[in-house]
């Protein structure tokens, strides 16, 4: 079992097929809907729900578990994360959103680390 | 009536500006975690300019740096951003007026920040200039991303032990899911997806967030069918009429 990285061709050769595969990715259904002229109404109703499952997807595993393992109990990130969503419902500001969670979270590490 | 293009660029430059808080930690952990596995400041570059989609860049260099065999470090990036999938049918109806070329650059720039700012300023704008409301999110997300690469990759990645700052990334997402939540079925969809998806954290290739995604749009539209269809823009959108 080799460790390092491959040589710098083979990095290469992967960065380039990564990258064009990502690409395809990425392009696949802008251009895909084109060929069928249109994207069909049935799917385009469907598609209304990618934004809040991708996005919960991604948020709520790094509040639940940001260690690789479930944490409720004196979990900060949970805790701060809580208190974000509260300002996000409130101000719809992102900057507000991030500022608040961040100052949360060290403020509560703060007082874990003093109790 | 649609907005001008340079009204529309510097709306969506205004909108990218507070997520840069999360770009800059990130971008920097990407170039110096490269450096870290033994590639070179122009790996670390090439794998931000040409993948440019960072929780998949820092899962193939980790697994450059254990000397996994290519073809892993190819399937893991590909199955890591497989979500851009959702993203690329979601944002179409928006971009499908637009010629070739422009959506074949808007492809390449198609990251999880341009596609939730996008969506949700299109459908509660419908007049937006989107091509250059999207140009102008985007156009300071990639500069600061290759920019903080290559500090990152020169200088490492020295932030503070007390200041957490990748908390910053889903603290943006956050915020932009809040908002995504218009009602019953919405609210579903993020309950399931966000569920499935925290059960799924262990399961290999970051499947988890790909299954939670899906499901979460299924119990979006079972949501829908059993409970009627979220009041999308009650101000201004009647809501589904073209369905």
């Amino acid at each position: 079992m080799s460790t390092g990285p491959p040589p710098g061709q083979q990095v290469w050769l992967v960065i380039l097929v990564a990258g064009l595969g990502t690409y395809l990715i990425r392009a696949s259904f802008l251009f895909l809907f084109e060929q069928i002229g249109g994207v069909p109404p049935r799917l385009e109703r469907a598609l209304r729900y990618v934004p809040a499952a991708v996005l919960a997807a991604l948020v709520v595993p790094a509040l639940l578990a940001a260690d690789g393992s479930l944490t409720v109990v004196g979990n900060d990130r949970l805790l701060a994360g809580a208190l974000a969503a509260l300002v996000a419902w409130r101000t719809e500001s992102i900057f507000a959103t991030i500022v608040v969670g961040m100052v949360a979270l060290v403020a509560l590490g703060q007082v874990g680390a003093m109790v | 009536m649609t907005e001008s293009a340079r009204d529309a660029f510097l709306a969506g430059v205004r909108a990218a500006l507070p997520i840069i808080v999360g770009i800059v930690p990130f971008g920097l952990v990407a170039g110096a975690a490269a450096i870290n596995a033994g590639l070179t400041l122009v790996d670390a570059v090439g794998l931000s300019v040409f993948v440019f989609a960072g929780a998949s860049q820092l899962a193939a260099i980790d697994l450059f740096s254990q000397g996994a065999p290519l073809a892993l470090v190819v399937v893991t990036v590909l199955v890591v951003n497989l979500r851009m999938m959702m993203y690329s049918a979601s944002i179409a109806p928006d971009l499908l007026e637009e010629p070739r070329r422009w959506r074949a650059l808007e492809a390449y720039l198609l990251v999880d920040q341009v596609y939730a700012l996008s969506v949700t300023r299109f459908e509660r704008q419908p007049e937006t200039n989107k091509r250059w409301y999207y140009i102008g999110v985007v156009a300071p997300l990639w500069l600061t991303w290759q920019v903080c690469t290559v500090a990152g990759a020169v200088a490492g990645a020295r932030v503070p032990a007390w200041l957490p700052l990748d908390f910053a990334v889903p603290l943006t997402f956050l915020a932009l899911l809040v908002p995504a939540i218009e009602g019953r079925a919405t609210g579903a969809a993020a309950l399931v997806g966000g569920g499935v998806a925290t059960l799924g954290v262990g399961l290999p290739l970051e499947a988890g967030l790909m299954i939670g995604a899906l499901t979460g749009v299924l119990a979006g539209i079972l949501a829908e069918r059993t409970l009627g269809p979220d009041a999308a823009g009650a101000d201004d959108d009647p809501g589904g009429g073209h369905a």
